[in-house]
């Protein structure tokens, strides 16, 4: 043992050190590490956007309305003077939680009822998947669009109906999931141990299949910033005067010669979004080479 | 199996599908605590107790929850989706209107993807790993990450209102006058009645929402190529092609890409919910008078009725689009029929 250490010691070879495997990874995994940062880095400003911007997103000053982006109000500011850089910021406060908390619930309501379907088959699974196919049968933004308005614009409502069209991807992939996993021989090793069959599906089985899920929900944080800001833009989201990107690039509608109203939310959603498929793109060449 | 029992058999399987999203729907408006009659006869018409009445034996309301299904589906059956509150017309007659304008966008934007996407996913295939095919790559993520009604903003900011070399938001220009309607795709109909100026003036208004809606079909339907053509391009039919002396661009062109267009037809289905999605948010940017912009509308203006036809109606051109390419798929690839 000492011996083969001196070895590879006297021909100089790189010693295994966390901070150079670290380094490694993100060599090969640049959009995965550079998804995280830009997300992160963007989390940051978002999380402390009170320290960080100069005005309250609400404050309104009709002497400064419609002013172009300056040093005082770096993103400059709307119809009713307010500033649109503290409105970005503050509106990633709604964004970011509202499509983790969706993507969560989907996850977990899909994911269970999906595995249950899966590894028990017969009836509960006919009925489980027939509804999720139902649901799938609507294009999701028309479905989400009709359940907001049916419930009232508001937030809820909107995290609500993005709820509803996406719990049944999820159903349908860890059903699938759990389906090739169930016939694998540690599942008869636990069974024959004696085992109960809840307890070999939640602690055996579910287990293994959570690789395309982590990469499905990273991109799926994007997808749903994009139809919550969708739902808001259309007016059935987030009520004005709350700051939200998608009522934001609204408000900008109409402003064709102030193009700074609708460009920097946008911006907003677009770098967001841009760092969900950054990462579930990384996680797909780290997680699961064969594709 | 032979084809027809394939086809028949998936016909079958459709039925109970449709029957599915009535029942969801139906359920989704029956779920919701606002009185059912408001919702169809509107807050104005509840004090004529005349409307009320015959809105009350129309719909069922003082029957048992499932025989107002039951009524219901009649009443789909029979064409008749409600009145709309906003327009005072049948739902079914606004939807009517309204298709064509979606059909023409949803057509001109899945061309547009199909035709710049394919080639250069080929491309991006063979080259695979290269500066092309790495470009190709980060410009197909960027534009998976694109806000569509914010996209759509931006270009008219650009292409419109700076440079003026598209026009604005409408289907046609506001001037002239429109050809008679026929199909109601104002392209076609300007050609039918063979006026050259309103073909343009249709055509170039379909740009811009064509770009962006079709921006993400294109997306999908490079990366669906690129992928195909990998995997098609390693296998030994394409080393027996080289080796008998076919030059590359045919071997490319005549063996890889027509194997990789299969994977390719399973994907419009997607596409097209893509598209329909898209719609929406597209539709109400460049204020195209189709379901999408009409759907915005009605839910606005809190139009049950209306909101609950548009999205039967979308949702059953959905199934309908997967049906055609589930047969489409297993008339080119024999395979599916025996799996």
């Amino acid at each position: 043992m000492a011996n083969s250490l001196s070895i590879s010691a006297a021909e100089g070879l790189p010693r295994r050190t966390w901070r150079r495997d670290l380094l490694k990874h993100m060599r090969r995994y640049p959009s995965l590490w550079l998804g995280s940062s830009l997300l992160g880095l963007f989390g940051l400003l978002i999380a402390f956007a009170p320290l960080i911007a100069r005005y309250p997103p609400n404050q309104q000053n009709l002497a400064m309305r419609l002013k172009p982006p300056s040093a005082e109000h770096l993103f400059g500011t709307d119809e009713l003077g307010r500033d649109i850089f503290s409105r970005v910021l503050h509106g990633g406060q709604i964004s970011l939680p509202a499509a983790l908390i969706v993507v969560t619930i989907s996850l977990t309501i899909g994911g269970l009822l999906g595995a249950f379907a899966g590894f028990f088959g017969g009836f509960i699974d006919d009925l489980i998947m027939r509804i999720a196919d139902v649901t799938l049968a609507f294009p999701a933004v028309v479905l989400a669009l009709a359940i907001s308005a049916l419930l009232g614009p508001s937030l809820n409502n909107a995290i609500l109906a993005a709820c509803v069209v996406l719990w049944p991807e999820y159903a349908r992939l860890i059903r699938s999931q759990v389906i090739v996993a169930r016939t694998f021989e540690y599942v008869t090793a636990a069974r024959s141990l004696g085992r109960r069959e809840v307890g070999i599906l939640l602690r055996h089985v579910l287990p293994n299949t959570w690789t395309p899920i982590l990469i499905k929900a990273a991109l799926d944080v994007g997808s749903i910033i994009l139809l919550v800001s969708a739902l808001s833009f259309i007016g059935l989201g987030v009520r004005p005067p709350t700051a939200e990107w998608g009522s934001m690039v609204a408000l900008g509608r109409t402003k064709f010669y102030q193009w700074w109203v609708a460009t920097f939310p946008g911006l907003a959603i677009l770098v967001s979004i841009l760092a969900c498929n950054l990462i579930s793109e990384g996680l797909r060449n780290w997680l699961d080479p064969r594709t | 199996m032979s084809l027809v029992r394939y086809i028949v058999r998936r016909l079958i399987l459709t039925i109970p599908m449709l029957f599915g999203i009535t029942l969801v729907l139906f359920l989704i408006y029956n779920l919701v605590q606002v009185d059912p009659l408001v919702m169809i006869i509107g807050e104005r018409a509840m004090d004529n107790p005349q409307l009320v009445e015959a809105a009350i034996r129309k719909w069922g309301l003082d029957r048992p929850v499932w025989e107002q299904y039951l009524t219901y589906l009649t009443n789909i059956l029979r064409g008749d989706l409600g009145t709309s509150f906003l327009t005072r017309r049948p739902v079914l007659d606004d939807l009517r209107t309204h298709l064509p304008a979606t059909v023409e966008l949803a057509v001109s934007s899945l061309l547009f993807a199909v035709l710049l996407g394919i080639p250069l996913g080929v491309l991006a295939g063979v080259y695979f790993g290269s500066l092309f095919d790495r470009s190709v790559w980060f410009i197909s993520l960027l534009n998976g990450s694109l806000p569509p009604f914010w996209t759509g903003l931006i270009f008219l900011f650009v292409f419109y209102y700076s440079l003026g070399i598209t026009p604005g938001p409408g289907r046609f220009p506001p001037r002239m006058e429109r050809p008679p309607v026929f199909s109601g795709l104002l392209t076609l109909d300007s050609l039918i009645a063979g006026d050259m100026a309103a073909f343009g003036g249709a055509l170039s208004h379909l740009i811009l929402p064509t770009v962006i809606l079709g921006g993400f079909t294109l997306a999908l339907v490079l990366r669906v190529t690129r992928a195909a053509i990998v995997e098609e391009m390693r296998r030994e039919y394409i080393r027996t092609a080289r080796s008998k002396g076919l030059a590359e661009r045919l071997v490319v062109v005549r063996h890889a890409l027509r194997n990789a267009l299969l994977p390719l037809v399973t994907i419009i289905g997607l596409a097209f919910a893509g598209l329909l999605s898209g719609a929406v948010m597209t539709e109400t940017v460049f204020d195209w008078a189709g379901i999408g912009q009409y759907l915005v509308r009605a839910a606005a203006s809190l139009d049950y009725p209306a909101i609950q036809g548009g999205t039967l109606l979308i949702a059953v051109i959905y199934v309908v689009v997967n049906l055609c390419v589930d047969i489409l798929y297993s008339v080119l690839d024999p395979r599916v029929r025996h799996g």
